[in-house]
């Protein structure tokens, strides 16, 4: 600390030890500033207080189009609830729910903000809003003491979806505590009209416990530090979006999910299984859309708007597709909708019928069918050229692995054999001659002299049934007959099969 | 005459309650136990200052000071009195839940630790009593005591006590001051009962990060907190760090108490 720097604190420090033994008041660490003096468009905007919302509910759209002074008056309160069935958990809260209240404003409002922390709360507070654009997202500006109110007013430049979140230390636990929520700036266009608004939050909870035992858990320090939460749930508790509880709509509707992660540490693959995200606004900016979208990620501290039409009737359950959050870990919420049923959109199971496979009894009805939907499917394929050289292809592809498995060592990669020992299998007319005899000799093995272009070799090759299936066999083939100059058509697994079973 | 009698009742009813307090047997809650001379680690320090504080041998309190004792306190000061008390040196929820001026009540039962005391009041009443507020340094020191050695910081049961503790919201009623196991020292409920105020509360002021003038709790936010921290996994020292920072002077809360601390002679 150099003496230019050590000088101010001194006398800040002497100053404080007179006045503390006159017992005069040096109030402690204070940074109030007084209230700003707004200039006079602002101070004449209109006054209107924010609609606060608990999740899942979202204050209904701003329909005016100017802007306004908004005041928010915002209660921190350390509560005890239900984290899953059986279990309680102290939950550190903005306006006593775990999201914290939804706040929703206007781009260009101007918001007074306070944080009262109530008196029965055990620490201090602060408030950093994502939608802020100054020190600490408001946090320098709202660390308040039990039983105290701090005040500071922003101006809302951004439009978006942003989190807020206490910023105090250690920030882990008072966000795995559950202080964390949104606030939506809508843009001053508006958002477009949907017909069901709804808001969740996914976090983390470190307990004490593992996942279900019963009782009053406590923060787990080691498991927050080392990112093992056996909680990672939807709107503070598992099951808070289930049952009763689940988000509701009519079929034909369009849903709007106001969705944020408050961590404080794991990121979201956010997905609704049997829906489509007709819109995503990703990361909570509101200019980007994108569509059609199966599932989102949202990062920690983050946010995304997903909207969607529900097409047809059914529940639909929100998850975190990293599934073992889903299913083990509470990460699962649902969204229950009503209304006719649109077979063309979606049938509902149309037959449920015995399939046997081919485990089925030789002359059955069902090797019949089987029999019937196998020579349709090849048909099909075989009058479509497209389809027909994609699975020639895929044969290709799949028959050069074996090739490079097995046979490469003798007849080489590039299918020339080796002189006087190996015959070539690259333009080689033996081959090419007799596609069955090829088949059997992959199966088989062949020992003795065989003429070969013109030169004759006399070793032996080592039978491969016991080593490929039909399939491979088929594939390698197809890959041999298409490779180095050669052309032929694909062989399948049914020729081979019939090849196999022939005793000589 | 007659005017002094009155104010001789309560001072007797005070000295009463004082005595039956000293009585709490086996606690002693009016004892106090030496705490040897050792080091303290700041939490947050600037890069140049030591890491460690010598810290003197001192005496404290083995329990926080209860609403007895205060009101003993209040008893024999009338200026620190609920309805009497300079707004300048305790805010309004000061002695809050007594029923009034001279009787604590049962929501703040006579062996519960006092709170809703702001530091002034804490200060006065350690000057009354001939002793002082303990330092940070010195409190510090003697609360990394487990209950089985004089740095218990790692120990299994003093740290799942703790983090219980911090789990769970202020409760209605206070227990016992003496209630709580006691430490390495003989101490009791440093961890798992109150908050308790230091005499340097507010040194975020002078040993805090050099960067910002502005004091501590400016770095306190976010990861940022974490910059130049002694131990960043030490969750309950920022907490405690958090809630002096939070503080003035004058302010109290539901679960803020003290006590006393004396130096060795």
């Amino acid at each position: 600390m150099n003496p230019t720097r050590l000088l101010p604190l001194l006398v800040r420090a002497a100053g404080f030890a007179v006045l503390a033994s006159l017992g005069l008041a040096n109030e402690g660490p204070s940074d109030v500033k007084g209230l700003v003096v707004l200039p006079p468009d602002v101070v004449n905007l209109p006054v209107e207080q924010a609609i606060l919302t608990a999740p899942p509910h979202v204050p209904p759209p701003i329909t005016r189009t100017y802007s306004a002074r908004v005041v928010v008056n915002l209660e921190v309160r350390e509560v005890v609830g239900r984290l899953a069935d059986g279990v309680e958990y102290t939950f550190w809260t903005y306006g006593g729910s775990v999201p914290g209240s939804f706040i929703r404003i206007r781009e260009g409002d101007v918001v007074e903000f306070h944080l009262n922390n109530h008196p029965s709360s055990k620490l201090p507070h602060n408030i950093d809003l994502h939608a802020v654009n100054g020190s600490g997202g408001g946090a320098t500006s709202s660390f308040t003491a039990p039983g105290h109110s701090s005040q500071f007013t922003f101006q809302a430049l951004n439009p978006g979806l942003f989190v807020y979140h206490c910023a105090t230390a250690p920030v882990p636990m008072h966000i795995g505590n559950g202080m964390y929520g949104l606030i939506l700036v809508e843009p001053k266009g508006g958002l477009p009209k949907v017909d069901r608004e709804y808001y969740v939050m996914q976090g983390e909870f470190y307990t004490t416990g593992k996942y279900g035992e019963e009782g009053m858990q406590s923060f787990d320090m080691a498991k927050a530090i080392d990112e093992r939460p056996p909680y990672i749930v939807f709107n503070g508790a598992v099951g808070s979006l289930v049952g009763d509880k689940a988000m509701t709509a009519q079929a034909g509707e369009h849903v709007r999910i106001y969705f944020g992660v408050g961590g404080p540490n794991l990121t979201s693959s956010l997905h609704v299984i049997g829906e489509i995200f007709d819109k995503v606004y990703p990361e909570g900016g509101l200019s980007l859309v994108n569509h059609n979208v199966q599932t989102t990620l949202v990062p920690s501290g983050g946010a995304a708007v997903v909207e969607f039409q529900v097409n047809v009737p059914g529940t639909y359950v929100l998850v975190d597709h990293s599934l073992t959050r889903a299913f083990n870990k509470g990460a699962l919420g649902m969204l229950k909708a009503t209304g006719p049923e649109n077979r063309v959109i979606y049938s509902g199971k149309e037959i449920d019928a015995v399939y046997l496979g081919s485990q089925a009894d030789a002359g059955s009805a069902a090797a019949r069918r089987e029999a019937e939907l196998k020579a349709k499917i090849a048909a099909e394929i075989k009058s479509n050229p497209a389809i027909a050289s994609l699975t020639k292809e895929a044969q290709i592809e799949k028959g050069k692995q074996v090739y490079m498995g097995l046979c490469f060592a003798c007849h080489q990669p590039d299918g020339n054999g080796l002189p006087k020992i190996f015959p070539p299998l690259a333009k080689s007319d033996f081959l090419l001659a007799d596609r069955d005899r090829a088949i059997r000799i992959v199966l088989k093995g062949l020992v003795g002299p065989v003429t070969v272009n013109g030169v004759t070799f006399d070793s032996a090759m080592p039978p491969q049934e016991a080593a490929l299936t039909d399939q491979q066999v088929a594939d390698v083939l197809t890959y041999v007959f298409n490779t180095w100059g050669n052309k032929g058509e694909a062989f399948n697994a049914d020729q081979v099969k019939a090849l196999r079973n022939q005793t000589h | 005459m007659h005017l002094r009698k009155v104010i001789a009742l309560p001072r007797l009813f005070a000295a009463v309650l004082a005595a039956t307090a000293a009585l709490y047997g086996a606690v002693d809650t009016a004892g106090m136990r030496t705490i040897p001379a050792g080091a303290y680690a700041p939490l947050v320090r600037p890069a140049k200052d030591a890491a460690q504080v010598p810290v003197a041998a001192f005496l404290l309190d083995a329990c926080p000071v209860t609403n007895a004792e205060f009101l003993a306190f209040v008893t024999a000061n009338p200026k620190w009195r609920r309805s009497q008390v300079s707004r300048l040196f305790a805010d309004e929820s000061y002695l809050g839940r007594w029923a009034d001026d001279l009787t604590p009540g049962p929501r703040t039962p006579a062996d519960a630790p006092v709170v809703d005391v702001s530091w002034f009041a804490a200060r006065a009443y350690a000057r009354w009593a001939g002793k002082r507020l303990p330092t940070t340094a010195e409190w510090e020191l003697a609360a990394a005591a487990g209950y089985d050695q004089p740095d218990g910081r790692n120990e299994e049961a003093t740290r799942r006590d703790l983090y219980a503790w911090l789990a769970r919201p202020v409760p209605a009623v206070l227990p016992a001051a003496g209630s709580l196991r006691p430490d390495f020292h003989g101490v009791r409920g440093l961890h798992g009962l109150v908050w308790e105020w230091v005499d340097d509360f507010n040194s975020a002021l002078v040993t805090g990060e050099s960067r910002a003038d502005a004091g501590l709790e400016r770095d306190l936010f976010c990861g940022a907190g974490t910059v130049g921290a002694r131990d960043p996994s030490d969750y309950a020292a920022f907490m405690r760090q958090a809630l002096r920072s939070s503080l003035q002077a004058s302010n109290t809360t539901t679960s803020l108490g003290f006590r006393c601390a004396k130096s060795l002679p």
